[in-house]
């Protein structure tokens, strides 16, 4: 009877303090990771958000485009009526 | 039953309890990671998605910018010498001909003239083609000392006298053609 309440002692005062610590620190790690996904995953959005710009780039590349032949153009036309240096 | 048993049920019971309740926190909380990181993906994702075509398009532009880089440069030289063009540079952008012309590199090593002083060939080349352009209006080393107002007598110089003396009217050009007033002969007759 006295190694059963031994038994007893030690479960309550030993065991199931050691088992309340360890689950509550994987829980309390686990809470810790959530609020860093929220981050990364508002990050992300917002990130994909600002791409919706990129279209934008075929229109730069148009306008790239013609003015550097606009540009040849009048370069070509200098050349012919403007002397050389030498 | 004894004491000792019913104390070891509640103990039982207790640590059962725990269990329930912190496993059950941790599966709801992964859960919520798990939401998170399938929104983290979608997103990433989309990003990957949307920059897929930006390496392409950005490098036609480059080579377009760079294509015309190389003709302005090309041009300028071509046009206003090597010396002189390093002056213009230096002289709209002060400091910039430190850093050469891409395509000549030995123009980095060339002391810049002060185009807004010296009036040189590729002066009066631009000069003659934008005859009040502010050449070195933004010199750090003092104002220019061309007469930017009257810049354009400089260009005019140029020309023959009897254009600068602002004449109030010209002889005009001779009508030329079969139905012309004045019937000028041909200089020299065709090969017959």
């Amino acid at each position: 009877m006295t190694l059963w309440w031994i038994g007893d002692v030690l479960l309550i005062a030993v065991v199931l303090p050691v088992v309340v610590y360890l689950l509550k620190g994987v829980l309390d790690a686990s809470r810790g990771i959530e609020p860093s996904v929220t981050r990364i995953a508002d990050a992300a959005r917002a990130g994909s958000r600002d791409l919706d710009a990129v279209p934008l780039l075929l229109t730069t590349q148009q306008h790239v485009k013609t003015t550097v032949e606009v540009v040849a153009g009048y370069g070509g036309s200098l050349d012919v009526i403007v002397d050389d240096a030498e | 039953m004894p004491a000792a048993g019913v104390v070891l049920i509640v103990a039982v019971v207790l640590i059962v309890l725990a269990l329930v309740y912190f496993l059950l926190s941790t599966i709801a909380s992964l859960m919520r990671i798990t939401t998170g990181l399938d929104d983290a993906i979608a997103a990433v994702t989309e990003i990957v998605e949307k920059s897929a075509p930006v390496e392409a398009v950005v490098k036609d532009i480059n080579n377009n910018l760079d294509a015309g880089v190389d003709l302005l440069e090309g041009l300028l030289v071509k046009k206003a010498g090597l010396v002189d063009s390093m002056g213009l540079v230096d002289g709209l952008y002060p400091g910039a001909a430190a850093a050469g012309l891409r395509n000549f590199p030995d123009s980095a090593s060339i002391r810049p003239p002060r185009i807004g002083e010296v009036y040189t060939k590729g002066t009066l080349t631009l000069a003659r083609l934008g005859r009040e352009a502010p050449i070195a209006a933004a010199s750090p080393n003092g104002p220019v000392l061309r007469n930017i107002e009257g810049g354009s007598l400089d260009a005019r110089l140029i020309y023959p006298e009897n254009r600068q003396s602002h004449p109030e009217k010209l002889p005009r050009s001779p009508v030329i053609g079969t139905d012309s007033p004045v019937q000028y002969e041909p200089a020299q007759k065709e090969a017959e």
